[in-house]
């Protein structure tokens, strides 16, 4: 209802301005297309995330054909990307496994929001005790140590996870739900403080004198007008998701082998940094193309939603 | 000030029982029994089990099992190491300076990097240092650590040949040479950690001088004639700093993350690595204990952040 009203008001002053209309989302879109470096990365993440999705239908090596007499190669036209330590192409691992990263990035980061988004709401638009409760167990979370607490978890609980689950979507289900529940706090935290403003803002106001139940308040008034910055700490967290699950499998403790996800690659790849560079730096750039561009769409979000510049521009 | 700083640990307290209650239940709800290989074994009669479960206390109720093991926790009695055979606390105490070490010298890269990059880059805004500056710390903040070592492993030590990138404690070398041997060691581990903090220092740094440069005592340092480096650095990084621990503050769990893939990747003998070998080997003592001791790294670093608050705002102790 107010992105309406400021759609209206922003298309008025347009038309005022003998501007063309554009309604709120195309004014974000504009802005977020000036910042270069974010849709350069938005190209190279489209790119990626196309490879990974195509890749496998086109380049259709399998990722296990096990050929010792080619070991360890460099690229080439056979194995563009080279092969591992058993001959495997290094392509269409990296095809398959980018699935399984980005899969765990953006799944972690639902989870996050989702979490973050409830326990934030909540605290911010009831306030006092509840609000004080939840605000202390976020900061509690926030001292926890990620790294050595993510291990804990997924030594103490893969075995039985995989018993329940399969390999596979035990693993899967494990790390995703760890990594989104150990990273919701700054997301909590952002929604607490737009609620805490926006609840007395006068269109909630108004929207409360004609009776509408707190639900819809949330759902309809305050939430659609808080999700910039969610929006950007959520392309942030899908980065960060894909790093902890990148660090996982490098220690050896994330998926198993036959899962060649990027991190696990890598980890297989680190005791033959000598005669095999090659098996390291391509799922390693993956790594770092994919986290850089998702942080400069991150950059060029923050720059496009933030309201203060609405107007400068 | 020492009522400021009492109050801070009072505040640390139920966040350190909030934890404690956090890593006891995960640890209650994982499946598997210390017992199980006894209840395998059938030279060992069911009523053996259960006087050994009933003398460990593990049919006890929850939370009278909770405060045993926080007790023994806080007494600093961690149990055995199942592989090493030797009590959990000597072995952390042996692995622990190390970590120390590492992770205190790449802070203290970091601060060098950062503090002066990101000043000069706020005071010249969107010139080519600035943009060069941002673009790279971009580059630091986005290249994950493991992949950074590995990359420095191949660059200096496959083919440059200048640093050793096995980590040893057991250097023969004795006097200078010994110094030097540790020294070189410890440089690739050192800077992968602090490069990849500096990165985002460097972003903290530059935004916190922006807000702060243009503000109105800073024009009145400068009318009343100081320098401008006195400016610089009594009026204007003092205060940029306060921003800027709040966020290193916040980035201390994942820097304890990095700290234990760079001792992972570079074989440093602390504390991470001591936490991946017994992972792997199912030592579980250790790994409860080494996760406890990462949870208190944690809180005594949130409390160095506090005091350092407190030093560089007077006015926060007053409250």
């Amino acid at each position: 209802m107010a992105a309406r009203v400021a759609s209206t008001v922003a298309g008025k002053l347009a038309v005022a301005a003998g501007q063309p209309r554009t309604s709120l989302w195309q004014e974000t879109a504009r802005r977020f297309r000036r910042h270069r470096l974010a849709m350069v990365g938005s190209v190279i993440l489209v790119a990626l995330v196309l490879a990974v999705l195509v890749g496998p239908l086109v380049w259709r090596l399998p990722i296990n054909d096990i050929d010792f007499k080619a070991k360890l190669k460099g690229p080439s036209w056979n194995h563009p990307l080279g092969t591992d330590d058993l001959g495997q192409d290094v392509l269409a691992r990296m095809l398959y496994g980018g699935r399984i990263s980005l899969a765990v990035g953006i799944a972690a980061m639902l989870i996050a929001i989702s979490i973050g988004t409830a326990i934030g709401a909540t605290s911010g638009f009831l306030g006092g005790a509840v609000d004080h409760t939840l605000m202390r167990i976020t900061d509690m979370f926030l001292s926890l140590p990620g790294l050595p607490l993510l291990l804990l978890i997924v030594y103490l609980f893969r075995d039985s996870l995989r018993k329940m689950f399969g390999p596979e979507a035990g693993v899967f289900i494990l790390i995703v739900a760890v990594i989104g529940g150990l990273r919701w706090m700054p997301v909590a935290r952002l929604v607490r403080a737009q609620f805490l403003s926006l609840r007395e803002k006068e269109f909630v106001e108004s929207a409360r004198s004609l009776g509408a139940p707190p639900i819809r308040q949330i759902v309809r008034h305050i939430l659609p007008n808080s999700m910039g910055p969610v929006i950007v700490a959520g392309t942030i967290d899908v980065a960060a998701a894909i790093i902890a699950e990148s660090t996982l499998s490098f220690l050896g403790l994330g998926f198993p082998p036959d899962i060649p996800t990027w991190g696990r690659i890598l980890y297989d790849a680190k005791d033959n940094l000598d005669f095999a560079p090659h098996w390291a730096i391509f799922p390693g750039t993956a790594i770092f193309l994919t986290v850089l561009s998702i942080n400069y769409i991150g950059d060029g979000l923050r720059d496009a939603l933030d309201p203060r510049k609405v107007l400068g521009k | 000030m020492s009522k400021y700083v009492l109050r801070r640990i009072l505040i640390l307290l139920p966040v350190l029982a909030g934890i404690s209650v956090v890593l006891f239940t995960i640890l209650a709800m994982a499946p598997g029994d210390p017992f199980e290989e006894l209840a395998t074994n059938p030279n060992v009669p069911p009523e053996v089990r259960m006087n050994l479960r009933a003398k460990f206390g593990l049919d006890d109720p929850l939370p009278v099992r909770y405060v045993r093991w926080m007790v023994s926790m806080v007494r600093g009695d961690w149990g055995f190491s199942f592989v090493s055979r030797v009590d959990v606390d000597t072995l952390i105490l042996q692995r622990l300076p190390a970590t120390l070490a590492v992770l205190g010298s790449a802070l203290v890269l970091a601060i060098l990097i950062a503090v002066p990059i990101g000043t000069y880059s706020a005071l010249r805004p969107y010139s080519i240092f600035d943009q060069v500056a941002t673009t790279l710390a971009f580059i630091g903040f986005s290249l994950p650590t493991f992949f950074t070592g590995l990359l420095f492993i191949l660059l200096f030590s496959i083919h440059l040949d200048w640093l050793p990138f096995i980590y040893r404690s057991d250097i023969s070398a004795t006097g200078w040479r010994w110094y030097w041997e540790h020294l070189r060691q410890a440089i690739m581990p050192v800077a992968v950690l602090g490069l990849f903090q500096a990165a985002s220092m460097t972003r903290f740094m530059r935004a916190a001088v922006l807000d702060v440069i243009r503000l109105d005592y800073v024009n009145t340092a400068r009318a009343k004639g100081l320098s401008e480096s006195t400016t610089l650095i009594k009026h204007v990084v003092r205060n940029a700093l306060i921003p800027v621990v709040t966020l290193v503050a916040l980035q201390i769990p994942g820097i304890f993350g990095g700290a234990i893939v760079t001792e992972q990747i570079f074989r440093v003998p602390g504390i991470g690595s001591l936490l991946i070998a017994s992972i792997l080997a199912n030592d579980t003592p250790v790994v409860m204990a080494v996760t406890f001791i990462f949870s208190c790294l944690v809180l005594a670093s949130n409390l160095a952040a506090d005091l350092l608050y407190a030093w560089l705002d007077p006015r926060i102790s007053y409250r």
